[in-house]
């Protein structure tokens, strides 16, 4: 059967096919789809683990007590993750066990571009690379095979073009019944890595190392396109498509397996074409592993290690690397000089009111109209945090000064404490990344006495990755109802005792909220709570502005809301964009109260 | 038909992604080969979305290379603008005519383009320019949300698959409730496009 599967849903089915019994995540763009995908077949148990490193230690237990097991995250989740990954990798399994990471070249969604593939040599297991939907779902089966006959987890490497492209997949499998049920062993020498085991372990894994590299030169999806000989070119990943539309004639290797690599194939085909070639994203780490082999190989010295490629760029490094003859092809203008359109905070986001507040309160920014008055130094650090609000960064907002990796937030506002700054420091955090690594540093913080502010911008989801779920919603990633980690509880049990839960829609609230936090000299945490507009049922009254009472001061268009426009002349509200009633904190803000429900600004005009 | 590579182009939360899906499942029942990739997550929070469509009998990359693409489909005049260098000379461009201006030509720091500039950003790479007036139709039909399938409808004409194959798309991808009126969007697009070509 055919079917138009992306990337990562072509991973999840082929897990599923391939029997996996536990599967694990943490939200993360482009892995998410992975786990949301997987966990619609009830007969698996699948979760939103707290966090990335949680998940994976969830999928090595499930792994060691005999359950084929899946563990998928986004690049920088594989950080977080690293510790037990590594644990895996020295232990061994016992039944299958499969970690994907999917890579973000391009940055369309992530902190960084680091390139994932290391993670495979560092922790010396296998790592499989799909180049599109119908590998990856042909790739799951052989992942869970080579997991369980070489007792090692298995890396399987996307990146964001693979996981979110469709393309056609022929799903030629259905559920596969595990042959015989592995219990767990009790095996002390393999699972508890006391130093005196562990040194034991290191030499099963550098054999291991040694038999995959062998296994590496037969496995079916490295694989030799004979073209013509004048170009050989070494490929993987979606890099392959591009190649392969950029030279159409040349010879192809086309590796499936990107670690270890196979060394005999490799120089085979080297040696039977005149130039030799490596296309792949981010770093030179194909080539650097060939160039190891004693094998002259170039790439890297015309194919940029930064930024997302595609068949435009190849093409253009392979002309200035003599690779293509004839004159290039008439240069495409781009239309400059366009306004630009960066994402933005939803009109009727619960983070808006907030950023405002401390926009203000800092004196961060200032109205369009105020362009003359000099500039107020601010008097206010925010350290920020990963997930929508991290776009409060933006003007008008500004309310953002830092932004790391998920939970920084708390730690650095610590360090710029304890480093002695003149201003107040207050840190910003959602609820799923403070469940997801916030905890720890606020532990740090009180343990350390801490006097920071810590505002936990609470929206009951994980929004920017799409809406999942997390321990403080009460639902399971399979939509059952479940407990809920309550926020205020677990603070206070932390040791706060300056705890405030604020309503997100109630400017006059949070402003004397973040006052008071700020004068206190503890530790102190405002719990600012407003559920995502994306969830919101009812959108009743839009807002308008009375043109006669505006006076343009523009105080609104600071809040930066889509919904809310000026042509230059005049302020108004999109009535198809605005929530209305749910939101308001325009009308709050307006000094003329000119702003008001649909209805009665023009009741008003009609008089 | 050889290839048709189409650039959807719009504003996070116009529905590009559902229009770029349904597209592509009418390409598979018809019997060609169909990459498609969208930008997700935090691309998606009501900045410039962008989908690549590609159907032929063999598609290798997801991505159309720059001027290239044989329709440039765009729910919002500025999007079609930014997007017009992935035309290819000769191609068909379908603009919505509505604007959504960005926050920054709000706060005045930039300014939104006028139709003639944005006419002649197309014109340079082709002559076929079609606007049509899907918000409009959409806001007539009483729900602005099926823009993207009176869009569709627009498309359909230039694309080699039958009209119950795109109504099958299109019901596949809708609760039941709203299949009624994005058929009706989708024959409305089919018959503005049919008027604005004439």
């Amino acid at each position: 059967m055919k079917k138009l599967l992306s990337g990562n849903e072509a991973l999840a089915l082929g897990a599923y096919h391939a029997g996996v019994k536990v599967a694990t995540a943490y939200p993360g763009t482009p892995s998410t789809e992975i786990l949301e995908s997987i966990a619609h077949h009830n007969d698996i148990y699948a979760e939103w683990s707290t966090n990335e490193k949680v998940a994976m230690e969830v999928a090595l237990g499930a792994a060691y007590a005999g359950a084929r097991s899946l563990a998928s995250m986004k690049q920088v989740g594989l950080n977080v993750a690293s510790d037990p990954f590594m644990a895996a990798a020295t232990t061994g399994i016992n039944a299958g066990m499969v970690v994907i990471t999917a890579g973000d070249p391009g940055a369309h969604s992530s902190q960084n571009e680091q390139d994932n593939r290391h993670y495979a040599r560092l922790a010396k297991v296998p790592m499989l690379e799909p180049s599109d939907s119908q590998e990856a779902y042909d790739l799951m089966a052989l992942a869970f095979d080579i997991s369980e006959e070489f007792d090692t987890p298995v890396l399987v490497y996307t990146t964001t073009r693979v996981s979110h492209s469709k393309s056609v997949v022929e799903v030629n499998r259905s559920r596969a019944v595990p042959a015989k049920h592995r219990d767990f062993q009790y095996d002390v020498k393999k699972y508890v890595m006391l130093p005196v085991y562990a040194r034991f372990r290191h030499p099963i894994i550098e054999e291991r190392l040694v038999k995959l590299a062998t296994y590496a030169e037969t496995f079916p999806f490295n694989k030799v396109i004979w073209g013509e000989r004048h170009l050989g070119v070494v490929t993987s990943g979606v890099a392959y498509q591009y190649a392969r539309e950029v030279f159409p004639k040349a010879s192809f290797l086309k590796l499936g397996m990107t670690y270890p690599l196979p060394r005999n194939l490799l120089r085979h085909f080297a040696a039977q074409v005149e130039r030799l070639i490596v296309v792949e994203e981010l770093d030179p780490f194909l080539q650097e592993n060939i160039q190891a082999m004693g094998i002259t190989v170039s790439g890297k010295e015309f194919i940029p290690r930064m930024g997302e490629l595609n068949p435009d760029i190849i093409e253009e490094g392979s002309r200035r690397a003599g690779l293509m003859a004839g004159t290039p092809p008439r240069p495409v203008e781009t239309a400059t000089e366009l306004p630009k359109r960066p994402p933005l905070l939803c009109p009727g986001c619960p983070h808006t009111g907030i950023f405002f507040v401390l926009s203000s309160i800092g004196q961060r920014a200032k109205p369009p109209k105020a362009k003359g008055k000099p500039t107020r130094e601010s008097n206010l650090i925010i350290t920020g945090d990963i997930g929508c609000y991290t776009l409060g960064a933006y003007p008008p907002l500004l309310a953002m000064d830092t932004c790391a990796c998920m939970g920084a937030s708390i730690g650095q506002a610590l360090g710029m404490e304890k480093a002695g700054t003149s201003k107040k420091v207050v840190a910003v955090i959602g609820d799923s990344t403070f469940l997801h690594s916030g905890i720890t540093g606020l532990v740090n913080g009180v343990y350390n006495k801490g006097q920071i502010t810590l505002i936990i911008l609470d929206n009951g989801t994980t929004a920017m990755t799409g809406h999942q779920e997390h321990p403080g919603t009460g639902i399971s990633a399979q939509g059952k109802e479940t407990r809920t980690v309550e926020l205020e509880p677990l603070v206070r049990g932390i040791g706060v005792s300056d705890v405030r839960v604020v309503d997100a829609f109630n400017i006059k609230e949070l402003r004397s909220s973040v006052r008071s936090s700020l004068n206190n000299p503890e530790l102190s945490v405002i719990i600012v709570r407003g559920a995502c507009v994306v969830h919101k049922p009812k959108r009743a009254n839009p807002r308008a502005i009375d043109a006669e009472q505006c006076n343009q001061c523009g105080i609104c268009l600071m809040l930066g809301c889509p919904a809310i426009q000026s042509d230059g002349e005049q302020v108004t509200i999109d009535a198809t964009m605005c929530v209305g009633d749910a939101c308001t904190i325009c009308q709050q803000l307006c000094p003329r109260q000119a702003i008001g429900p649909k209805s009665k600004t023009t009741a008003k005009e009609a008089k | 038909m050889k290839k048709l590579d189409l650039l959807i182009t719009g504003v996070g939360g116009q529905g590009v992604i559902l229009a770029s899906d349904i597209i592509g499942d009418a390409a598979i029942t018809t019997g060609y080969d169909i990459k498609k990739t969208d930008a997700l997550g935090m691309a998606q929070r009501g900045g410039s979305v962008t989908s690549n469509v590609r159907i032929a009998p063999q598609v290798r990359s997801p991505l159309i290379k720059m001027g290239e693409a044989d329709m440039l489909l765009a729910f919002e005049k500025l999007e079609a603008a930014r997007w017009s260098h992935y035309l290819r000379p000769g191609g068909i461009a379908i603009v919505n005519n509505h604007a959504l201006p960005p926050l920054s030509v709000s706060l005045g720091s930039e300014r939104y383009p006028g139709d003639d500039e944005i006419i002649n950003i197309l014109k340079q790479r082709t002559d076929r320019v079609y606007f049509v007036e899907g918000t409009r139709r959409a806001r007539e039909l009483g729900n602005v949300r099926v823009l993207n399938i009176f869009m569709l409808g627009c498309v359909s004409l230039f694309a080699p698959f039958k009209v119950q194959t795109w109504e099958d798309s299109i019901s596949q991808h809708l609760p039941p409730k709203l299949r009624q009126i994005n058929i009706e969007a989708f024959n409305q697009g089919r018959k503005e496009i049919q008027g604005v070509r004439l």
